[in-house]
């Protein structure tokens, strides 16, 4: 069973890679880079890339899949702009950033340099674990900054490897000098961030699609995905249904879920369920989990999402509980204590999980898990508290077979029913 | 419960409420506490930004004042940008 407390390797050695746009644009060198995908495609000022990024329709990659044109547009009609790419990555079931870090960091340093023409940012930052991805991203730094390349200097920010380091707050009071926590928000960052000035925080993986849709153009974007839901997307596929080994594989929008696992590796007849959006995730059982598409609107009706391209998948042989009580014990452990409901509520509602998954017959457990996950739900300056309780939730709907069977002593992992 | 709300808002700063109560004293009507002593609103689902019916304001600001955490905002009515 995989380590849940752990990542999977951040280095590409362990990794899987299925190339689509981005990776096989990757390169080793700026002089690669360039003789690969051309020139920076400089805009030659505020505001004349917006126009091909609403028309792409690209979305966030980070996992809100908030439309960037309209972050790009906020940002732009303000003063002083900063803009930061995020590649923190902090969830441990998520590799695709610190992959493209590794493999086409001049991808997403071009995005964030066009990202910082086109709202006229005079800063920009990148932030970052420390690791062989971000060496590899400040190794390409140097070589951009030998050869000229950007025109705007960029700053490097380490974050720290705690769960909640790429929460868009935490990630700015780190930029500002400050310990990585989120924050209370009374502003939208957008308006204002860091210090007080618009603050553009994009996912690196956002970034990079955008230095490919300014070469080749909004049309060329949309031929991949759905209309409503265009552009490809990074998956990080991993679990004991994926041999405990992550592969990051790039799709279109709207690819169902088994051909998704297809694609990374994955024997679909091994798989027991489905964790998709990371530790903060839903729960899917395989029917029809296999059969839904990788798309917001066919996912919204699980209250799923695809998110930043998580998938676990977990072992037929594997309890949904036992996993879920480790993962919520993680959440649990990694609170940023700032919130009472969060640092009380998460270590308690993970206690009773792992009573309940650990086997305890005790019939009143159900109904006090449910009681403190509603205690906790959405009572937190951030979104920790609600997204582990909706990764909870989701985890007592789809193995609900498996709490009356763990009430009544027998677990349905280790006898399986016909039915699975 | 559906008293007449102009939508006035009662923001809690998750990151400072230390669970006092005095908000709750101030406002039984709209709060109370849970088992760890900090304010859950009684009506819907507000967690964060729990509406103020009009007849309530003057203790809603009273609770913005003597929270010792300072943990409290009255909002008034916006249009429904700024606020996550």
């Amino acid at each position: 069973m995989i380590d849940m407390r752990t990542r999977p390797a951040q280095h590409s050695g362990a990794v899987t890679v299925v190339p689509g746009r981005l990776l096989s644009a990757a390169a080793d060198t700026l002089a690669e880079h360039e003789r690969r995908n051309g020139p920076v495609p400089w805009r030659g000022g505020v505001g004349p890339l917006l126009a091909d990024v609403e028309a792409a329709g690209l979305t966030g990659r980070g996992g809100a899949a908030f439309p960037t044109w309209r972050k790009l547009v906020a940002v732009a009609s303000g003063q002083r702009a900063v803009v930061i790419a995020n590649g923190a990555e902090s969830e441990p079931a998520s590799a695709k950033d610190a992959t493209l870090l590794a493999h086409a960091p001049h991808l997403v340093l071009d995005g964030l340099q066009l990202a910082a023409e086109a709202v006229g940012a005079r800063e920009a930052y990148l932030y970052a674990k420390p690791g062989h991805a971000l060496d590899s991203a400040v190794r390409a730094i140097a070589e951009r900054r030998a050869h000229r390349w950007d025109r705007t200097p960029v700053a490097v920010v380490e974050a720290p490897p705690v769960f909640l380091a790429g929460e868009e707050s935490a990630v700015i009071a780190r930029v500002e000098g400050r310990a990585a926590l989120p924050r209370d928000k009374a502003r939208l960052a957008v308006e204002s961030g860091l210090r007080g000035r618009p603050t553009l925080v994009q996912n690196v993986e956002t970034l990079a699609h955008l230095a490919l849709l300014a070469r080749h153009g909004a049309g060329w974007f949309r031929r991949a995905g759905t209309p409503r839901e265009p552009g490809t997307f990074l998956a990080t596929v991993s679990g004991a249904a994926a041999g405990n080994a992550a592969a990051v594989v790039e799709a279109p929008y709207g690819i169902p879920l088994g051909d998704l696992l297809e694609r990374a590796g994955v024997d679909a007849a091994a798989v027991g369920a489905l964790l998709v959006g990371g530790y903060h995730g839903t729960w899917l059982p395989v029917e029809p989990g296999l059969r839904l598409p990788m798309s917001r609107e066919a996912l919204s009706r699980w209250d799923a999402a695809p998110g930043a391209g998580v998938v676990v998948a977990l072992g037929r042989h594997e309890c949904g509980l036992v996993t879920s009580a480790r993962i919520l014990g993680y959440l649990a452990q990694q609170s940023a204590r700032q919130c009472g409901p969060c640092l009380s509520g998460l270590p308690a509602l993970a206690g009773t999980l792992a009573r309940l998954a650990a086997g305890e017959r005790d019939p009143r457990l159900p109904a006090e898990v449910h009681r403190l996950a509603a205690l906790v739900d959405g009572r937190g300056a951030c979104h920790h508290p609600d997204g582990s309780v909706r990764m909870l939730r989701t985890a007592l709907r789809t193995f609900g077979t498996d709490v009356q069977a763990h009430l009544a002593g027998w677990c349905t992992a280790h006898t399986p029913l016909e039915s699975r | 419960m559906s008293s007449p709300t102009g939508g006035h808002t009662l923001h809690l700063n998750w990151t400072l409420c230390d669970g006092h109560g005095l908000c709750a004293e101030l406002l039984p009507e709209m709060l109370e506490r849970d088992r760890w002593g900090y304010p859950v609103a009684r009506s819907g689902a507000a967690t964060r930004d729990v509406p103020v019916p009009d007849k309530l304001i003057p203790y809603a600001r009273r609770a913005v004042e003597v929270c010792p955490r300072l943990a409290l905002r009255l909002n008034a009515p916006t249009r429904a940008s700024a606020v996550r």
